[in-house]
C-alpha cells in the first residue's frame, strides 16, 4: 500500500526554504524539496558544482539540513568518506548521537552523474555504499549556460550543439543511466518526475528500506535552458511522461517495474513543441525524419514494456 | 625486533607504522609505485585487527582524497598516501580538503611526473602542490617519516591550524631503504596526540553546518583564503610548541630547519629530503679538505620558514642550493623562496647559486657536491654568478646518454 496517495499525504515539513537564487520554475528545487520531506532532517546533503549550488551561496543557504560542497566529480567519493567516517566514529570511538546515523544524499545534476562524476559514482555503487544518489537531470550543463552533456537527448539544441546548417542539434542519443546503474545490481534504482509527486515520494519512502546504493534520476525541467515558460514546468514534465519519453520505473535488485504505464502514448511532438531547444525540428521547415525517429524509439521502448508488464 | 630497540624498517613501513601508532580511524587507498607498500601494510593490519580502523580502496586518487577528506570532515582521523601521478590526479581535491579545514595526513612518496614516465624520484611532484593549503614536512630518514606523521596530526589538528599536512619521502631512496626506526607504542603516542574531536566536524559540531558554500563576492573569498594563509603561518609557531612536547615524551626534537656543521661554516649547502644524508657525508669530507662548509636542511616547506633560514644563513659568504626538482623554464623551486628569506638581510650571503641534480634518481656524487661548493667559493671571489640553475650532469652521465642514444638509433648532439 502506497503511503502517499494525494496532496493531503505530502509531509508538511519543509527543509528547503523559499527565495533561493535558483531560476523560477527550476525542477531541481521541486525535487530537493520533496526528497527532503521524505528523508527528513537527519540527512546530510553532498552537493557539487551545478545549478543546485545556487541554493547555498555564502552567507545564505536555502537547505535546512547539513550540506557539504564537493568538487564536480567527487560527490559520491565524498559521500563514501562521510558515511565511513561516521560509521567508524560510532563503531570505534563510541560516538552515539543522531549525527552518526545521518542519511547521506548526493544531490547533483546530469553533468556530475553521467559525465565527470560517472567513475566515482560507479565505484561507490560497486562498493555497495549505503547512500542516496539523486540526479536532477536537466539534460545539459545548465549552470554554465546549457552545453551538451551525456544526458542531452537526440536533436536537442544546446550552446555546444547548435542546429545550424544541416546539423540536427545533438547528434548523439541520451545515455541510459537507469540501465547503467541497474547493471551494477544496486538495491534500488528509480526514475522520477516533478509531475508525479506521490510516485516520487513513495519511491523515496521505499528506498529507505534498502541498505546500499539508492539511485534516482529525475527529469528536471529547466525553463531557462530549454526555452520554456517557467509556469509550465509541471505541465512539461507530465507531457514527458505521457508521451512516453520519460518512463517512470524502479528496479529492485535489478528487477524492473514501471510505476506508471500509459495505455496509449501522446505524440512526442506535444512535448517537443513546448521547448525552444527543439524548435528547429518544426521551424523554418518541419523535420519529419528526426521527429519520427524520436517517436519510433519511444514506441519501440513501450512495445517491449507492454509485452512484458501487461502481457499484451 | 624490539619496538624499543628500533626496528629495521623501509621508509614505506615507517610511514605505515606512523599511521598505526597515530591510531588513525580511516585509511583511503589507491595503489601506485613506489607508495603501494604503505597501504598494503595498513590493509593487512586492519584485516588482522591489529589496527582498529576502516580501510577503503578507492577507484582513483581523485576519489581517494575526496573520501579521506570526507571522513576527516565527519570527524575521523584520516590517512592516505600517494606518489607523483596520483598526487597530480588528486590535485583539485587538495584544495577541497584544505578549504574544508579538514586536517588529515597524506604521505607522498616523491616520484617524477610523466611524460616520460618514470618510477624514480623528482620532488617536482610535491613542490607543485605547495600552494594548495596543505602544510609540508620533508623527511630525510625513515625515523623522520614516522615522527613527522605523528607531529603532522598534532599540528594539523591544532585548533589554531586546522589544515591538512603532507609528509614527503623520496621514492626508492627512502621508500625501499631499511633503517633502524624507533617505533613508539600507541599509548605513548596517545599522550602526545589525543583522540581527534574537531569542533566543526559533522559528528561533533554544536550547530548543523553548511560546509564550504559557494562564494560569489571578493571580500568573503579573500577573507577565507587569507584566514587559511594566517593559519598556515601560525603552524610554524605551533610546531615549536608541539616539538617541545614531542621531545619530552620521545627524546627527539625537530625544528623547521636543521643545521649540520653550519654555525662555524663560511659557506652553506641548502637541501631537503633524503639526498641531504649524501650531502652531509660529503661535507664531512670537504671539511677534512679544509673547505669551510655546512648544511642547512629544510624540514618544513609550508609554511616556509623564512626567519629560520635568514638566521641560519646570515653572514655566510655563499650558499649553494641543491634542488631535486625542476620547474621547466624557471629552474629550481626552492631557490626563489630562499632568496625571499635572504633579500632583506643586511648581512645576506654575497652569492646564492642554484643547482639541479639527482633527477629521476640519478646518483649524486661526491664530485658534484664538491663542484657546487667550489663554484660558490669561486663566485664569492669574483667568478661567474648566474641566477639560472646549473645542471649537475657528470661525464659518466654523458657517456651513458651517448650509448643510450646510439642504441635508440639517434645521434647525440648534446643538450
Amino acid at each position: 500500500m502506497s503511503r502517499y496517495r494525494g496532496v493531503k499525504d505530502i509531509p508538511e515539513e519543509e527543509y528547503v526554504a523559499p527565495g533561493s537564487a535558483l531560476c523560477a520554475g527550476c525542477g531541481a528545487e521541486i525535487i530537493a524539496r520533496h526528497m527532503l520531506k521524505v528523508l527528513g532532517r537527519d540527512t546530510i546533503m553532498v552537493n557539487v558544482p551545478g545549478c543546485y549550488a545556487i541554493s547555498t551561496l555564502f552567507p545564505y543557504t536555502a537547505v535546512k539540513v547539513p550540506y557539504v560542497f564537493a568538487v564536480f566529480g567527487s560527490g559520491a567519493a565524498v559521500a563514501q568518506g562521510i558515511r565511513d567516517g561516521l560509521d567508524i566514529l560510532r563503531e570505534k570511538r563510541g560516538v552515539n548521537n543522531d549525527r552518526v546515523n545521518y542519511k547521506v544524499v548526493v544531490y547533483v545534476g546530469d553533468g556530475a552523474a553521467y559525465d565527470i562524476g560517472f567513475q566515482s559514482t560507479s565505484a561507490a555503487i560497486h562498493r555497495n555504499l549505503d547512500f542516496y544518489f539523486v540526479c536532477y537531470d536537466n539534460e545539459a550543463y545548465g549552470n554554465t549556460g546549457f552545453q551538451l552533456s551525456g544526458a542531452t537527448p537526440y536533436a536537442s539544441m544546446t550552446s555546444t550543439s547548435p542546429p545550424l546548417g544541416d546539423s540536427v542539434g545533438n547528434e548523439y542519443g541520451k545515455k541510459d543511466i537507469f540501465e547503467i546503474w541497474r547493471a551494477h545490481r544496486a538495491p534500488y534504482v528509480a526514475t522520477i518526475s516533478v509531475s508525479h509527486v506521490t510516485d516520487m515520494l513513495n519511491k523515496f519512502e521505499k528506498a529507505k528500506e534498502f541498505r546500499g546504493p539508492k539511485l534516482f534520476v529525475a527529469l528536471s525541467i529547466c525553463p531557462t535552458g530549454w526555452g520554456a515558460s517557467q509556469e509550465d514546468t509541471v505541465r512539461i514534465a507530465r507531457l514527458a511522461v505521457e508521451t512516453g519519453m520519460w518512463p517512470l520505473k524502479e528496479a529492485v535488485y535489478g528487477e524492473v517495474k514501471h510505476t506508471f504505464i500509459p495505455r496509449r502514448l501522446k505524440p512526442v511532438e506535444e512535448y517537443l513543441k513546448t521547448q525552444r531547444r527543439f524548435r528547429h525540428l518544426f521551424k523554418p521547415v518541419r523535420r519529419d525524419e528526426e521527429i519520427s525517429r524520436i517517436q519510433r524509439e519511444v514506441e519501440e521502448y513501450w512495445r517491449r514494456v507492454w509485452e512484458k508488464e501487461l502481457n499484451r | 625486533m624490539s619496538r624499543n630497540g628500533g626496528m629495521m624498517l623501509t621508509g614505506n613501513a615507517a610511514a605505515a607504522w606512523g599511521a598505526r601508532v597515530s591510531d588513525v580511524d580511516y585509511i583511503a587507498a589507491y595503489p601506485i609505485t613506489p607508495q603501494t607498500e604503505i597501504v598494503e601494510l595498513l590493509s593487512k593490519w586492519v584485516s588482522s585487527g591489529e589496527l582498529k580502523a576502516r580501510f577503503v580502496e578507492y577507484e582513483s586518487e581523485h576519489s581517494m582524497l575526496a573520501g579521506a577528506g570526507g571522513a576527516a570532515l565527519a570527524g575521523a582521523r584520516a590517512f592516505t598516501a600517494t606518489s607523483s601521478q596520483g598526487l597530480a590526479f588528486a590535485f583539485e581535491n587538495l584544495y577541497a580538503v584544505s578549504g574544508w579545514r579538514a586536517p588529515m595526513v597524506m604521505v607522498n612518496v616523491s616520484r617524477g611526473l610523466g611524460m616520460p614516465m618514470t618510477l624514480q624520484v623528482d620532488n617536482t611532484d610535491v613542490l607543485s602542490v605547495k600552494d594548495t593549503g596543505w602544510l609540508q614536512l620533508h623527511a630525510e630518514t625513515c625515523q623522520e617519516i614516522l615522527d613527522f606523521i605523528i607531529l603532522a596530526y598534532r599540528l594539523g589538528e591544532d585548533r589554531r591550524v586546522l589544515l591538512p599536512v603532507i609528509v614527503n619521502m623520496d621514492g626508492f631512496f627512502l621508500s625501499f631503504t631499511r633503517e633502524p626506526v624507533y617505533v613508539p607504542s600507541v599509548e605513548e603516542v596517545r599522550e602526545f596526540l589525543p583522540p581527534y574531536e574537531p569542533p566543526h566536524g559533522i559528528a561533533f559540531s554544536e550547530r548543523e553546518l553548511a560546509y564550504a558554500p559557494t562564494i560569489i563576492l571578493g571580500h568573503s573569498y579573500t577573507y577565507f583564503r587569507y584566514q587559511m594563509h594566517l593559519a598556515a603561518l601560525k603552524a610554524k609557531e605551533v610546531f615549536y610548541e608541539i616539538s617541545r612536547d614531542f621531545e619530552k615524551i620521545f627524546g627527539r626534537s625537530y625544528s623547521p630547519v636543521e643545521k649540520f656543521m653550519l654555525d662555524d661554516a663560511e659557506y652553506a649547502i641548502v637541501s631537503m629530503n633524503s639526498f641531504t644524508s649524501i650531502i652531509k657525508g660529503a661535507v664531512k669530507r670537504l671539511r677534512e679538505e679544509g673547505l669551510s662548509v655546512g648544511v642547512l636542511k629544510i624540514n618544513m616547506f609550508r609554511p616556509f620558514p623564512v626567519e629560520e633560514i635568514a638566521e641560519a644563513l646570515r653572514g655566510k659568504k655563499g650558499v649553494a642550493v641543491f634542488e631535486l626538482n625542476l620547474s621547466t623554464g624557471g629552474g629550481g623551486i626552492i631557490y626563489p623562496e630562499l632568496l625571499k628569506a635572504l633579500y632583506h638581510l643586511d648581512e645576506r650571503p654575497k652569492v646564492v647559486l642554484d643547482f639541479v641534480g639527482g633527477l629521476g634518481g640519478k646518483e649524486l656524487t661526491y664530485g658534484e657536491i664538491r663542484y657546487m661548493v667550489r663554484r660558490v667559493i669561486d663566485a664569492y671571489r669574483g667568478g661567474e654568478v648566474s641566477p639560472h640553475a646549473t645542471l649537475l650532469f657528470t661525464e659518466e652521465d654523458t657517456r651513458r646518454m651517448i650509448a643510450d642514444m646510439e642504441l635508440a638509433g639517434k645521434s647525440w648532439g648534446g643538450f
